[in-house]
């Protein structure tokens, strides 16, 4: 159970693929202009990372040491294409609102990462726990960027949630406050860096936090000095 | 607290950090008044907010990062960049803006870098740019000249408008902006242009009001007003004159050149260096000691490059002026600059 636990610590918080291992920043940053985007981004990332870390984890024992490279990407690539055509099937708005991206995932650093060093080596179940924990502290860090620039940006959450959940999501949308002239640095490509450098140093400020509270007092022991030296 | 072991010759510095900037902003008077004289009391009531908001951000970035809150106000460099974002934003812009900009350039830009000395960036120019960026309406809104307006805007008049967006009679920014014909008008570059990208040439497109005699009313004092000030920075060694030098020399030569090639189509030399924000940029934004180059040789490529990026922003850029995004691309380049143009230590190198 132990390890377990483990992918599960290191999946969300101590080696989370955007905020530790800043891999994937190119959809992280680029699409995180509402929660919806994110959380359909993420979405995604998470079902490929869970099918080809499994993949990946099964076939192991076949693949050449050589050409596993290939192997990894074309099996991320069906995954990619399988869920691809999938949003355009049934959440066509989403599709078109992250266009480009959803095809990129294929070139997602955090995904072959995974299968690189964790799928390759590691029984299947473990590999798919991996895959959902890894992709999970992805889609928690999109939604929170995500969530950060929304209300920065627009003062709304959840604007559009009906395009990922169907029509009853529309009731979502919370408005915040209205603003007449918007933010807008905080929903183009700067806004987003500046939100993640945030993230990251409020990540590294509690680890910090942590470390010095774990960290136990040395018990002090003055002694009263009766010679000079 | 560190010694920093240097080796010798040390050369001694009279003026302390406090003494630099308050020099700085007293150079700045001239501008402010020029800007008073065309575009009204805004830029009096922008200064103050400007000022007040520095203080307080100064105040509870230094109180979180556990430092001594004193000495940050007592080295004046907020002031100077508050100053310095109150002159660049247009006079009768709506309070928050300046609150917004001021606030971003002082926390975000200046103490999460590590504060005084250690920004990457020119606080104020970045500030600027996020107002750009963020709302370029409000950013672009320059009040008219005093002489062309309809309208004569009083004090109280000022108040109102920065705070509520209406004057007491009820005119609100875009009504006051409009000329004796109805038509708002923009600033000379911005109007300048537009016209040339609506294929005017440039005799029709500098038949307006706006352009007097030299670079546009107004525009061309303020301009002069700054160099005024610059050139008694120069004077008191406070900056040295290759950066300001290597701007204009920058700016001239490429639009001048551009300009004798097709003297239809392109802004005049005469317009690149008297409006806009040009003499402002090259003595007083340019030259922070922090974020531009070190050497002599260094701070000329760094001149140079922040001209040539006015230049080519200007006529080619989608922007009208150009100023806070030369300086902030010339700022990331600093550190390749300073790296090949380090000078040679006495007694190193030569040819023997």
């Amino acid at each position: 159970m132990s390890t377990y636990k483990e992918l599960t610590w290191q999946g969300l918080w101590n080696n989370n693929p955007a905020l530790v291992q800043l891999l994937g920043l190119c959809p992280l940053l680029a699409v995180t202009a509402t929660v919806t985007n994110a959380l359909g981004l993420g979405l995604a990332t998470l079902l490929v990372l869970v099918g080809s870390n499994i993949t990946v984890s099964l076939v192991r024992e076949f693949v050449p040491k050589e050409i596993r490279i290939p192997v990894f990407v074309m099996v991320i690539a069906t995954f990619v294409t399988v869920i691809q055509l999938l949003m355009n099937a049934y959440v066509y708005g989403l599709y078109q609102a992250l266009g480009i991206f959803i095809p990129l995932i294929v070139t997602n650093c955090a995904i072959i990462g995974r299968a690189e060093a964790y799928a390759s080596k590691s029984p299947w179940h473990h590999a798919a726990f991996d895959g959902l924990m890894m992709g999970l502290g992805f889609t928690l860090v999109l939604v929170l960027l995500g969530g950060i620039r929304e209300i920065i940006g627009n003062g709304t959450l959840f604007d559009g949630a009906n395009l990922l959940l169907g029509e009853w999501a529309a009731g979502l949308r919370i408005e915040l406050f209205t603003v007449d002239y918007p933010l807008l640095l905080a929903i183009l490509p700067p806004g987003a860096f500046i939100v993640m450098g945030f993230i990251i140093a409020g990540k590294n400020w509690i680890d910090q936090y942590r470390a010095a509270r774990a960290e136990k007092p040395e018990k002090v022991v003055t002694r009263a000095r009766v010679t000079s030296q | 607290m560190t010694f920093k072991i240097a080796a010798s010759p040390h050369t001694h510095q009279r003026r302390t950090t406090q003494q630099v900037m308050r020099w700085v902003y007293f150079a700045l008077i001239p501008g402010v008044l020029a800007q008073t004289y065309f575009f009204g009391f805004g830029v009096y009531i922008q200064l103050a907010l400007a000022l007040l908001t520095a203080w307080v951000a100064e105040g509870l970035c230094m109180r979180m990062r556990g430092r001594p809150i004193g000495h940050a106000w007592q080295d004046h460099t907020a002031i100077v960049t508050a100053v310095l974002l109150a002159v660049s934003i247009p006079a009768l812009a709506p309070w928050w803006i300046i609150v917004m900009g001021t606030a971003f350039a002082i926390v975000v830009v200046k103490h999460v870098y590590g504060g005084v000395g250690q920004n990457l960036f020119n606080p104020a120019m970045a500030g600027y740019v996020l107002l750009l960026v963020s709302f370029p309406v409000q950013m672009t809104s320059w009040p008219i000249p005093a002489e062309l307006a309809q309208i004569q805007v009083s004090i109280t008049d000022t108040i109102n408008l920065i705070f509520t967006g209406f004057t007491s009679a009820g005119y609100n920014l875009e009504q006051l902006r409009m000329g004796i014909d109805g038509m708002t008008m923009a600033t000379p570059l911005d109007s300048l242009r537009n016209d040339l990208n609506h294929q005017l040439t440039l005799t029709e497109a500098l038949n307006k009001p706006i352009f007097g005699d030299i670079a546009g009313i107004g525009w061309a004092w303020v301009n002069l007003a700054f160099l005024a000030g610059g050139l008694v920075l120069i004077k008191q060694k406070i900056i040295s004159w290759h950066i300001p030098g290597g701007l204009l020399v920058g700016l001239l030569v490429p639009s001048a050149i551009y300009w004798l090639f097709n003297p239809d189509q392109a802004i005049t030399p005469m317009l690149h260096l008297l409006s806009g924000a040009t003499m402002l940029g090259a003595f007083f934004i340019a030259t922070d000691p922090v974020t531009a180059a070190t050497s002599n040789k260094g701070r000329w490529v760094f001149g140079l490059l922040v001209g040539f990026i006015v230049f080519a922003i200007r006529t080619w850029g989608g922007y009208p002026d150009a100023v806070a995004f030369a300086v902030l691309l010339a700022n990331m380049c600093v550190p390749i600059i300073d790296r090949y143009t380090q000078p040679v230590a006495y007694g190193h190198g030569g040819r023997s």
